[in-house]
């Protein structure tokens, strides 16, 4: 199990155990001084929760079936929740998706060198565990001369790349058009939005896991710990279907950085990128570049059999 | 006496039945609870910590728990191998022992149920699932027809069940036309409860090893050999230690079922091996992995391997009249039966599903001991459920447990 842990991340993180002593310790001693005061509407009875939020929250709705009103109120409970546990303002939104956007992703594997600055950059922007070790894209080496996933190395070291005789693969959600993650989720909890993105409500996801067996990309990861981040170092610009505090038993995937790209920003693994590998774009809008590389190169997707219709491509120069 | 006074004189009675019984019968219930009691604290456990404490990963992301619930959706299905002698052949001999059989149904699908609960990672949420207050993606979540099949079934069995039980306590046999109805959905609802649980493993294109359309023929070729191998175990137990009798040609054709569903899951597991090695290719890895190993990580050898040789001495015993009709010889055959297809059926095929992982990751599986005492917990409190069930079964069989009435002068109006 340990091997488990250890070998999900394909860079072991610090194993810090500290911030959770003094959270710990921390939630102790709040519980023990509101046992001691008069309960006041803030005491720690609900896990340090007003029991009003911890309601709202066990109560609340399915994303798309919330009213503004009670989506405003989900925002505010989030916010409110993250600077309690963590002590940092958060700004949880819910920027709807643009018209006339559909997001697409080209990789050009010619200039990936396999150096992972998109998976840290990844971790950093979208708030990973980082004791779980979460990563939502995974590089893989691979022998030149095939594209059999078997042979693939997942725990290649990043300090001495590229390999002779080796190119790379990353690898992420898909954020297929037919996407069977989704048809396999039993209470709608994961569903793709207008501009293509494959998004999860946390909130309302119960942790059965379908979702992981359908996926044929390895996207979908699963929280078997409460995921916990640095206070110094969380991303306090959040999306509630992207990048906001997630919990423990539910699943969370790639969601091309919804907090940034319907925003106009890029992704945070496409601006890492030090060689310019990665290419994101509108794919409804004929002058961008992502739609260049899908008419000029020779472009291919992976497992495009299993007809999921990845906006996910490949190419080479 | 209006009919509420009735139901309310019979759930007396059976209360009053099940706390009187004999020293082995409470330290059997003892045995449960201390099993039942192991198990709620080991669930505590996972629930404070996270399902981080199983030996589950994203790589093979279902493990002990679902391979148990697969397997016991099996057992449940295999009470309509009673069920339907008895009511579309009308054999009175299995009649007799047909409660039994859905007694064993309702607990069976209790324990499949408990086992999805347990592995999912906010229980709390479950309420999600229910249509109009939460969000039920029905049709196309096979999850979501399995929940409605698996609870359907349960109501279905356990409401035959306690009519039946209901009507016996009171002398009569049941006559309406409902009640047939309902016994002829339940069977047709007992081979969709584990086709549906077949299709959540076989609709994924994504694990070659699950997407095949043998596997809901597999499913219900095992569960026909694995559930009579525990009804013929369980009708045994309970003949040795109540007054209830049946006809031994229950338990004869209880074992020529067996034999043949047996048989065939041999020869469906023969077609798959022959299928993906004769041309092996992508579509053969994770059977690979399963019986040879991949690059000398195989954790799963010794329990496939186990399984079959569990199977075939099973099906050579049955395959022998002289054999299969001699009580201890079938008693062994049994057992080999419901170990064998509980591994065949869970970690034999859910586990390497996931190995090697959709990115060609071979990365191992094995329960650990927090999953093995929940696992316990959940399988000692379907005995528990079976032995209320079946005490109560017997006691009114008996006509130990029967409607006494307290003025018997006066005309009784139910």
């Amino acid at each position: 199990m340990t091997n488990a842990r250890s070998k999900r991340a394909a860079s072991p993180a610090s194993g810090m155990t500290r911030r959770k002593f003094i959270k710990r310790a921390g939630a102790a001693g709040s519980l023990a001084a509101a046992a001691a005061s008069v309960p006041a509407v803030s005491a720690g009875a609900w896990g340090g929760e007003t029991m009003q939020d911890a309601f709202g929250t066990f109560f609340q709705d399915q994303y798309k079936k919330m009213s503004p009103e009670e989506i405003e109120e989900a925002l505010a409970r989030i916010e409110r929740r993250a600077l309690r546990e963590t002590g940092v303002r958060i700004k949880c939104e819910n920027t709807p998706p643009i018209p006339g956007v559909v997001f697409g992703y080209a990789i050009n594997i010619s200039k990936c060198k396999g150096y992972r600055d998109c998976v840290y950059a990844c971790v950093k922007e979208n708030n990973l565990g980082r004791d779980s070790q979460m990563q939502y894209i995974r590089v893989l080496e691979m022998d030149r001369g095939t594209r059999n996933l078997e042979k693939a190395d997942h725990y290649y070291d990043s300090e001495i790349v590229p390999q002779e005789g080796k190119y790379y693969l990353p690898v992420q959600c898909m954020q297929c058009d037919n996407p069977p993650c989704v048809k396999a989720c039993p209470v709608e909890a994961t569903w793709k939005e207008p501009d293509g993105i494959v998004v999860i409500d946390y909130n309302w996801c119960i942790g059965c896991r379908m979702c992981m067996s359908a996926c044929p990309y390895w996207a979908r990861h699963f929280n078997w710990t409460e995921p916990e981040v640095p206070a110094e170092e969380i991303n306090p610009l959040t999306h509630y279907l992207g990048n906001r505090p997630r919990m423990r038993g539910v699943t969370e995937k790639c969601h091309f950085c919804v907090q940034r790209t319907r925003k106009g920003l890029l992704p945070a693994c496409a601006e890492a990128c030090p060689n310019g590998a990665r290419i994101f774009g509108n794919l409804l809008d004929p002058d961008s570049e992502i739609r260049y590389v899908l008419e000029n190169k020779d472009v291919f997707r992976l497992k495009e059999d299993l007809a999921t219709e990845p906006k996910f491509w490949y190419f080479s120069d | 006496m209006g009919k509420s006074m009735a139901v309310r004189h019979f759930i007396f009675d059976a209360i009053k039945e099940l706390f009187t019984g004999s020293k082995r019968y409470w330290s059997w219930i003892g045995f449960l609870l201390i099993l039942l009691a192991h198990g709620v604290s080991s669930y505590v456990t996972q629930m404070q910590s996270g399902l981080v404490v199983t030996g589950m990963s994203d790589q093979v992301s279902w493990g002990f728990y679902i391979s148990n619930f697969a397997f016991f959706v099996g057992i449940a299905a295999a009470a309509v191998l009673l069920v339907i002698p008895a009511y579309i052949f009308d054999r009175k001999d299995v009649k007799e022992v047909v409660l039994l059989g859905e007694s064993m149904a309702i607990a069976a699908v209790l324990v499949a149920l408990m086992f999805v609960m347990v592995d999912l990672g906010r229980p709390e949420r479950i309420w999600h699932v229910i249509p109009y207050i939460g969000a039920f993606n029905f049709p196309d979540s096979i999850l979501a027809w399995d929940t409605l099949v698996l609870s359907g079934y349960l109501l279905l069995n356990a409401a035959t069940l306690c009519y039946v039980l209901f009507l016996h306590y009171h002398g009569k046999i049941p006559t309406s036309k409902l009640y047939f109805a309902v016994v002829v959905i339940t069977m047709f609802w007992a081979i969709s409860i584990h086709t549906v649980t077949a299709f959540m493993f076989s609709s994924n294109p994504s694990r070659a090893m699950w997407h095949t359309s043998l596997l809901g023929p597999r499913f219900i070729a095992s569960a026909f050999a694995s559930g009579p191998a525990l009804i013929i175990i369980t009708l045994g137990v309970i003949r040795s230690l109540t007054d209830y009798r049946f006809s031994q040609t229950v338990i004869d054709i209880l074992a020529l079922i067996m034999t043949v569903a047996l048989q065939m899951t041999l020869f469906f597991v023969g077609v798959e091996l022959f299928t993906d090695f004769y041309n092996e290719g992508h579509h053969g890895a994770s059977i690979r992995y399963l019986f040879l190993g991949i690059e000398g990580l195989g954790n799963l050898r010794p329990w496939i391997w186990a399984a079959l040789a569990m199977n075939l001495v099973a099906v050579s015993i049955l395959m022998l009249h002289s054999l299969r009709r001699d009580m201890k010889w079938l008693y062994t055959a049994c057992v080999l039966t419901f170990f064998g297809i509980w591994i065949e059926k869970g970690m034999g095929l859910v586990v390497p599903g996931f190995i090697p992982t959709t990115l060609g990751e071979v990365f191992e599986y094995s329960p650990t001991a927090t999953e093995i005492s929940i696992a316990l917990g959940i399988w000692a409190f379907g005995m528990l459920v079976f032995t209320i069930l079946a005490k109560t079964v017997v006691a009114v069989e008996l006509g130990r447990l029967k409607y006494q009435d307290p003025n018997p002068y006066r005309p009784r109006a139910l």
